[in-house]
């Protein structure tokens, strides 16, 4: 495996609701290797964005206890100042909205600039519009010399994304975390860009963060898969033991809950309840025990920890031993043990 | 017989410009689509953003007005006289809209949104339209205490059930739905479109699936249509579409959906990287000189797909 990038120890991040500060993340540890693809997945408020902005310093009152050491330093707390020189060269960020996250006033060219004039003050306008058109053809931009003087306004969402991953790629990060980039975008755009961001990955053996709910999108490109629930890691394991054998029943039910491509009208698996709201999470024993109200309570550990079941394969609680599918779920087929 | 036909409808939208706003030019936003759906079956419409599907949905239900063509719904033509012939037919065709966080207003309570169109079009008493609305939750799975709340109190997958009983409310016979599940979560969008099947079979409902995403389609499909700028380029079963399509255009979307199987990656993608070069090598052939599809010629009894004369 490739030299380590980011370390992050029991993280917590936790945000004020009512006077009372809540975790959104909890207790995390997770190590990011250079050249690889980690996915994060979960449903929304599973905490895997927050987890992402703790690791870009981009929570602006949120409370971060733990560490996260990036290339051996502890980045957790940081100062505004240094958090500035690893944003952007050290770090980039790819964003869903590609029309929220451009200046709707300024040409693309003046955008991508910026980010170049931001960490290398010394190079001449001449040389920052040649760098600039160079990261534009990169991403496949078909006439950066025109795309330079366009208005976002002007441009598909697809080549907003572009301009996007370009700005993020602008001073070659050693980190990328992708939120939901493509979730916006048509299916064949989609697989434009991310057949692009694996390119770039190669290129540039960065390490690459994708946050998504689409287990496809995991199928396809992760190295790696952690898979989130109420602001824990309850799995996390390469990508091809995680989808042919899951262990946690979150896990096995997201597998199951989605429409296959090749299959036909089969009964769709649906997991009961919502992930509950962050001050109204069970804070003590297994976050998940909700979800399955058919397991019996003593199934569960009373302080659920990640047990290494194979070496890379960790599991939150012991209750995925005893886990079954409700009774009437029992012969339907799925496609995520097969 | 078929529930709705839509022969050879257009939808153009004006440009105008010019001191006097004139009319300079139209955008084909729907140019020339037949296709009809039979009674208790799901015709899924498949197409990229601006591929006019949405626009088909919006013109059926009468949301935007057509430049030409025909509609006939169970026998009734919607034609020119839109106004006159609407109220009989308003009540038959239903919509479920994709967001469910815009289309409910948080202003009214749960029984007063779904209470709407019985008091359009039925005149119940207060009790009654209760019961109904008791009614019309339990078929949903919401508990009747929910008809005192606000939007706001429930989740997504819930507001979108909400939005289910609203469409549901007037006994519809075709429902159009728009999306229905893409702004949800998996596990939610699971919950969505079993419940939509479940009450297709219990109320005999026609739906016509509106979505962009080829997983739901071919889960919930019967007939899929594929549109690209405006036209069809090809119609058939969901099996046809899925095994065995013929446009240039069908091949690139389906090689581009995302497959839940890592270990076929690496064919994945050579797959994709050689229909991709193949388009664009060959869809000149494919689109006449506007970059438009060609006419739509059958394959087999069921099956079109809109291929150029010679090959």
């Amino acid at each position: 495996m490739d030299e380590e990038l980011v370390k992050i120890k029991q993280l917590k991040t936790s945000f004020r609701v009512l006077d009372d500060y809540y975790a959104a993340v909890d207790d995390v540890t997770l190590t990011i290797y250079k050249n690889e693809v980690l996915a994060i997945v979960g449903e929304s408020g599973s905490g895997k964005s927050a987890l992402a902005f703790s690791i870009m310093g981009l929570h602006n009152r949120a409370k971060i206890e733990g560490e996260i050491y990036y290339r051996g330093e502890n980045i957790a707390n940081a100062s505004p100042g240094r958090w500035n020189k690893l944003r952007g060269r050290e770090m980039g960020m790819i964003f869903q909205d590609s029309l929220s996250a451009l200046n709707p006033l300024m040409i693309i060219g003046t955008q991508i600039e910026e980010t170049l004039l931001l960490h290398n003050p010394k190079i001449s306008a001449r040389e920052r519009k040649i760098r600039v058109i160079d990261l534009l053809m990169k991403v496949g931009i078909p006439r950066p010399e025109k795309t330079y003087y366009q208005y976002p306004h002007e441009l598909s969402g697809g080549m907003r994304q572009r301009v996007i991953i370009a700005i993020a790629i602008a001073n070659q990060p050693q980190l990328l975390i992708a939120d939901e980039p493509t979730t916006a975008l048509d299916v064949t755009i989609q697989a434009q860009i991310l057949d692009l961001l694996r390119q770039l990955k190669n290129e540039m053996r960065a390490a690459i963060v994708l946050i998504t709910h689409d287990l496809g999108i995991v199928a396809e490109m992760a190295d790696r898969v952690a898979v989130m629930y109420a602001g824990q890691i309850v799995e996390i394991a390469d990508v091809y033991t995680l989808i042919e054998n899951p262990l946690h029943p979150y896990t096995k039910m997201l597998l199951k809950s989605v429409p296959s491509s090749s299959g036909a009208k089969s009964r769709l698996h649906v997991i009961q309840g919502v992930v509950p709201a962050l001050h109204k999470l069970p804070r003590e024993g297994c976050r998940f025990r909700g979800r399955i109200p058919w397991m019996d309570a003593s199934v569960h550990e009373s302080n659920p920890m990640l047990h290494e079941v194979r070496p890379g394969h960790y599991v939150r609680c012991t209750c995925y031993q005893y886990f079954h599918f409700p009774d009437k779920y029992k012969e339907e087929s799925s496609h995520g043990t097969h | 017989m078929a529930l709705i036909e839509v022969e050879d409808l257009k939808v153009y939208f004006p440009i105008r410009g010019g001191i006097f706003r004139t009319i300079q030019e139209y955008v084909r936003a729907v140019d020339g689509v037949s296709f009809s759906i039979e009674k208790g079956q799901t015709y899924g419409l498949v197409g990229e953003s601006g591929s006019g599907k949405t626009t088909i949905g919006r013109t059926i239900i009468g949301l935007n007005k057509m430049t030409s063509g025909k509609i006939t719904f169970d026998s009734i033509s919607l034609g020119e006289d839109r106004r006159r012939s609407r109220l009989n037919i308003q009540k038959d065709i239903q919509m479920i809209f994709q967001d469910p966080y815009s289309s409910l207003n948080p202003k009214k309570r749960v029984i007063d949104i779904i209470a709407e169109p019985l008091r359009n079009f039925e005149k119940l008493s207060t009790q009654e339209e209760k019961s109904r609305v008791q009614n019309l939750l339990d078929i949903v799975g919401l508990s009747p205490e929910a008809m005192y709340k606000y939007p706001h109190e429930f989740s997504g997958g819930q507001r979108q059930r909400i939005g289910i009983a609203r469409a549901i409310a007037l006994n519809p016979k075709l429902i159009i739905a728009d999306e229905p599940v893409s702004a949800l979560d998996v596990s939610v969008q699971a919950q969505v479109l079993n419940f939509m099947q479940d009450i297709q079979k219990e109320l005999n409902l026609t739906y016509l699936l509106i979505s962009h995403d080829l997983g739901i389609i071919r889960h919930m499909s019967d007939y899929i249509g594929i549109m690209y700028k405006g036209r069809y380029v090809e119609q058939g079963t969901a099996d046809e579409i899925f095994t065995n399509p013929q446009h240039i255009y069908t091949k690139r979307l389906l090689s581009a959906i995302p497959d839940i199987d890592p270990r076929q990656r690496e064919v994945i993608f050579e797959k994709r990287l050689k229909v991709r070069d193949e388009f664009v090598k060959l869809s000149k052939n494919y689109f006449d000189e506007n970059g438009l599809a060609f006419p739509l010629k059958p394959i087999s009894k069921t099956h079109f797909a809109a291929l150029p004369e010679r090959g």
